[in-house]
């Protein structure tokens, strides 16, 4: 009808292969930060999601941003396709490197530049893991708020490219609304400063594109976040119940309260379990699901929130309602969340960690039907659940090393994520699309839209250079998708084609 | 009132592409006076007006872009509910969608965040005629690029919003206001020491001689700050805050030309001259002055802000928004033309020739 936008591009062949690459990248950098050998490639095949794996062409490893920006020349030269990579916790593939490509580690980038106790803010490398950066500032009663599970590991770049969230997200918001100010390369090398050290910057929201952005965008090489003071006190209170349906009633009785708690998770029977077994903090394992919630603020503000939640909880159910004692029962509470993932991945050889969201009042019906499709698949699934903002883990339980049965799982979890797109939500609520959800990405948005995103992309990557492959699928007509077979036709795929 | 109009908008992009011509996106003109407005077409979007979802348990409201902002807040009020951006009106035909678009926020902004913070989703126009969604009705969405809180503060020049999905939160249980007579350099160095403190503290502001702190929350904790804190309380602590939002305090009386000055909240009194307000404890700055704009816009750029020219008298004078570095303004124009190759939304409203 109207002119095409622009089209997709293909990215365009290398001009160098890898043994001129490599010389030309030892130019600049020591030949310890440029590896080629199967051996030393070998711990950048995959991310956090191990199914998927390829072996990257060269890894480097460059210690200053000039390095980076050189880099990125060089390759955007020679059309040599990049994949940034912080901590490698990704669990949708984001990392995944490309046959053909550069994977530019970030680990070299571990400083934490500035911290500024009155404007509340600190300046940070890339690298920098997320819990180093609570710690850091914690001497000034701050703290960084977002916190995945993966904390301990997570470095703040992949934070900020899959917009990460954590438990405290309904209160303190993702990784997008507590950061300030990022520094990016581009793919052609250029160095550009999105946000400021004021709360807002003149024109468009660049800062809020580039958070979610999953290393599509930009490299990520300095990001100043905000800092956000410590609670004077928090109180978590567990509560059992002796059915899942009372307990996603639970929560919205308590948002219905007037409470927004610090933290509101949930966790059924099987991830209850696991937990207990990993880390023995007591949780009830004879509930079919509990709720932790945290509340934090001031002392007097936790008390009578407390009591409210006490009696909510009370009148939704609970068969069971506990306060923890002290900051040490606390802590241990929290311990058993977040050591769920792996404690379930305990139950079985594999694990698939899904990660939809929903509107909350549809819980009840997803988890019935996921219940059906665990027979229907003969698979088991746990489920953690940030509840408070509709995130859900399921957990499918597998064994890789049973034919056909990771093609089970994957078919199994692309079900769930149909049912998310069902009632309204959403395939990924903070792990990305990577390379995992391209299929889905067609469900959950039309031809238009994608052509949109790939339109956005261009806008700061025109050849296709920077992860290329990831997030966004190529746009399909309907009668197109409808041909495709189910899975993973474009998983694999790490060239977009021309559209249309 | 419900009523759905996108059909109708939709051919009206559509047959500007066709003709060449231009469009001029108008909500209820409450904020005309923001940016330049093109001799073009107007395309009114008012008549999209209705709350298509609202479930106050879900915390997510979403409506049609023409819904009356007053409308939007008073649903959310009978629910004890609130837009935690506090957005400012300018007059009682603002729109949800003009609301986005200018991304403006009101008191609580430096403790409860922007427009964009709270934009779930949205339902938008391309300057295709593509009738796009983006985004969705739940708190986390990282499916695809953020397209919908990129809309927020785009002076709809990327497209024509249609619905908006906001996340909303109860409203605080008690509220109070705290005075005290500072210098500004006191109230400086006040509002940022408590900022850093865990207090319910939702709102910062510092006029003619007095320091402004708006308390928010459980009453025991509300009272608990009060003794922490000190100082006088406020009489009338939400009509005293619609009039800082609203324009409608005395200090704004000026004929002077009205700067917005969103600056670091640490940042010390001004050194350029002229009647000011401090807003968002420390982080926006009102400052009435006939100084030349490039002058103000270099002495904030320094300061690590940047310099709008909100409200002015006479006839332009200069842009309202200040140009960032010529790196992100090409991002700018290649953005535009990714969502809107022809040019037809709202041209120059944003910055001249975009
Ligand atoms: C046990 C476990 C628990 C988890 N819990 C949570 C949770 O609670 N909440 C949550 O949101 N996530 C969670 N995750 C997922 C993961 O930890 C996050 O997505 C995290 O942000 C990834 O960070 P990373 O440094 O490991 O990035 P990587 O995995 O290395 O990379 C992720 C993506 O970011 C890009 N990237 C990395 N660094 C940069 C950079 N500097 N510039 C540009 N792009 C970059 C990569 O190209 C890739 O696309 C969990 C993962 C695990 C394994």
């Amino acid at each position: 009808m109207h002119t095409e936008l622009f089209t997709i591009a293909t990215p365009p062949e290398p001009t160098l292969g890898k043994p001129a690459l490599v010389e030309k990248l030892r130019q600049f950098l020591t030949s310890d930060a440029v590896l080629c050998d199967e051996e030393l490639l070998r711990p950048y095949e995959c991310d956090a999601l191990s199914a998927y794996r390829h072996l990257p062409m060269i890894v480097v490893l460059p210690s200053t941003l000039d390095q980076i920006q050189q880099i990125m020349r060089l390759c955007y030269q020679h059309n040599v396709p990049v994949i940034a990579r912080g901590a490698g916790t990704g669990l949708s593939g984001g990392a995944t490197p490309a046959g053909d490509g550069v994977v530019m580690s970030l680990a070299k980038f571990i400083s934490i530049l500035e911290v500024d106790p009155i404007a509340r803010t600190a300046v940070v490398q890339p690298g920098v893991r997320n819990l180093a950066i609570s710690q850091a500032v914690a001497a000034h009663g701050l703290y960084y708020a977002p916190d995945p599970s993966s904390q301990i590991a997570c470095t703040i770049g992949g934070n900020v490219a899959e917009n990460s969230g954590g438990v405290h997200c309904l209160k303190y918001g993702l990784t997008v609304h507590n950061v300030r100010k990022v520094k990016l390369v581009t793919m052609d090398g250029e160095l550009i400063t999105l946000g400021s050290d004021s709360l807002d910057s003149s024109g468009y929201d660049l800062l809020a594109l580039i958070n979610g952005s999953e290393g599509m965008l930009g490299v990520v090489v300095e990001v100043t976040v905000k800092l956000t003071p410590i609670p004077e006190r928090a109180q978590v209170v567990l509560a059992a119940f002796n059915d899942v349906e009372k307990a996603g009633g639970a929560v919205s009785d308590i948002i219905a309260a007037g409470i927004i708690p610090g933290g509101l998770e949930m966790m059924d029977k099987l991830a209850v379990q696991a937990a207990e077994d990993f880390v023995h903090v007591g949780y009830p394992t004879d509930a079919e699901a509990i709720l932790l919630c945290e509340i934090d603020g001031t002392n007097e503000e936790v008390s009578e929130q407390i009591r409210i939640v006490h009696e909510v909880m009370h009148q939704s159910g609970a068969t069971e309602v506990r306060t923890a004692r002290d900051e040490e029962e606390r802590q241990a509470f929290w311990k058993g969340r977040k050591a769920a993932f792996p404690a379930v991945g305990r139950l079985a050889p594999d694990y698939y960690c899904m990660d939809g969201t929903i509107p909350r009042k549809h819980l009840p019906y997803i988890l019935r039907r996921m219940a059906e499709l665990s027979i229907e698949y003969d698979l088991r699934v746990a489920n953690v659940f940030h509840a408070g903002d509709g995130n859900l883990h399921p957990l499918i339980l597998y064994d890789a090393n049973h034919p056909g049965e990771l093609a089970r799982t994957e078919e199994f979890g692309g079900k769930i994520l149909e049912l998310c797109i069902e009632v309204g939500g959403s395939i990924t609520g903070e792990h990305g699309v990577g390379i995992e959800k391209l299929q889905q990405m067609h469900l959950q948005f039309n031809y238009e839209e994608l052509t949109q995103f790939h339109a956005v992309k261009h806008v700061f990557d025109p050849k296709g250079l920077l992860n290329p492959g990831k997030a966004v699928p190529t746009p399909k007509r309907c009668s197109e998708y409808k041909q495709l077979p189910s899975q993973n036709e474009d998983k694999h795929q790490h060239k977009a084609c021309t559209s249309s | 009132m419900n009523q759905d109009i996108s059909q109708t908008l939709q051919q009206q992009i559509l047959s500007a592409l066709e003709t060449g011509s231009q469009l001029q996106i108008q909500g209820g003109g409450s904020k005309h006076f923001l940016g330049h407005i093109s001799k073009s077409t107007p395309l009114q979007v008012s008549a999209h007006q209705g709350i298509i979802s609202y479930d106050p348990v879900e915390l997510v409201v979403t409506a049609r872009a023409g819904t009356r902002l007053s409308e939007l807040e008073n649903t959310l009020a009978e629910q004890n509910q609130m837009l935690p951006f506090e957005p400012p009106h300018f007059g009682p035909l603002a729109t949800l969608g003009g609301t986005i678009a200018c991304g403006l926020a009101g008191p609580s902004r430096s403790f409860s965040g922007s427009a964009r913070d709270y934009v779930l989703g949205v339902k938008m126009i391309n300057g295709k005629g593509e009738i796009l969604n983006f985004g969705g009705q739940v708190m986390k969405n990282v499916a695809g690029y953020d397209c919908s809180r990129l809309m927020a503060g785009a002076m709809g020049t990327l497209g024509v919003l249609l619905e908006v999905s906001l996340k909303v939160l109860p409203k605080p249980a008690a509220e109070i206001t705290l005075v005290q007579s500072k210098t500004p350099e006191q109230a400086i160095d006040a509002m940022n020491h408590w900022s850093g403190k865990s207090l319910p503290l939702s709102a910062g502001c510092y006029v003619n001689g007095q320091l402004y702190l708006r308390l928010n929350g459980a009453k025991t904790a509300v009272d608990g700050a009060h003794k922490v804190i000190g100082g006088e309380l406020l009489n009338d602590s939400a009509e005293f805050w619609t009039s800082i939002k609203e324009h409608q305090h005395t200090f704004f009386q000026s004929t002077l030309p009205l700067w917005r000055l969103s600056v670091p909240a640490k940042t010390p009194v001004l050194t350029l001259s002229g009647e000011n307000l401090i807003d968002w404890c420390g982080a926006q700055r009102w400052l009435f002055s006939d100084h030349d704009a490039d002058h103000i816009r270099k002495d904030i750029s320094e300061l690590g802000g940047h310099a709008t020219l909100f409200r002015r008298q006479s006839e332009l004078m200069a842009d309202t928004y200040q140009l960032p570095d010529t790196n992100i303004m090409q991002l700018h124009q290649r953005l535009k033309l990714a969502f809107d190759p022809a040019g037809i939304f709202n041209p120059g409203r944003l910055y001249p020739g975009l």
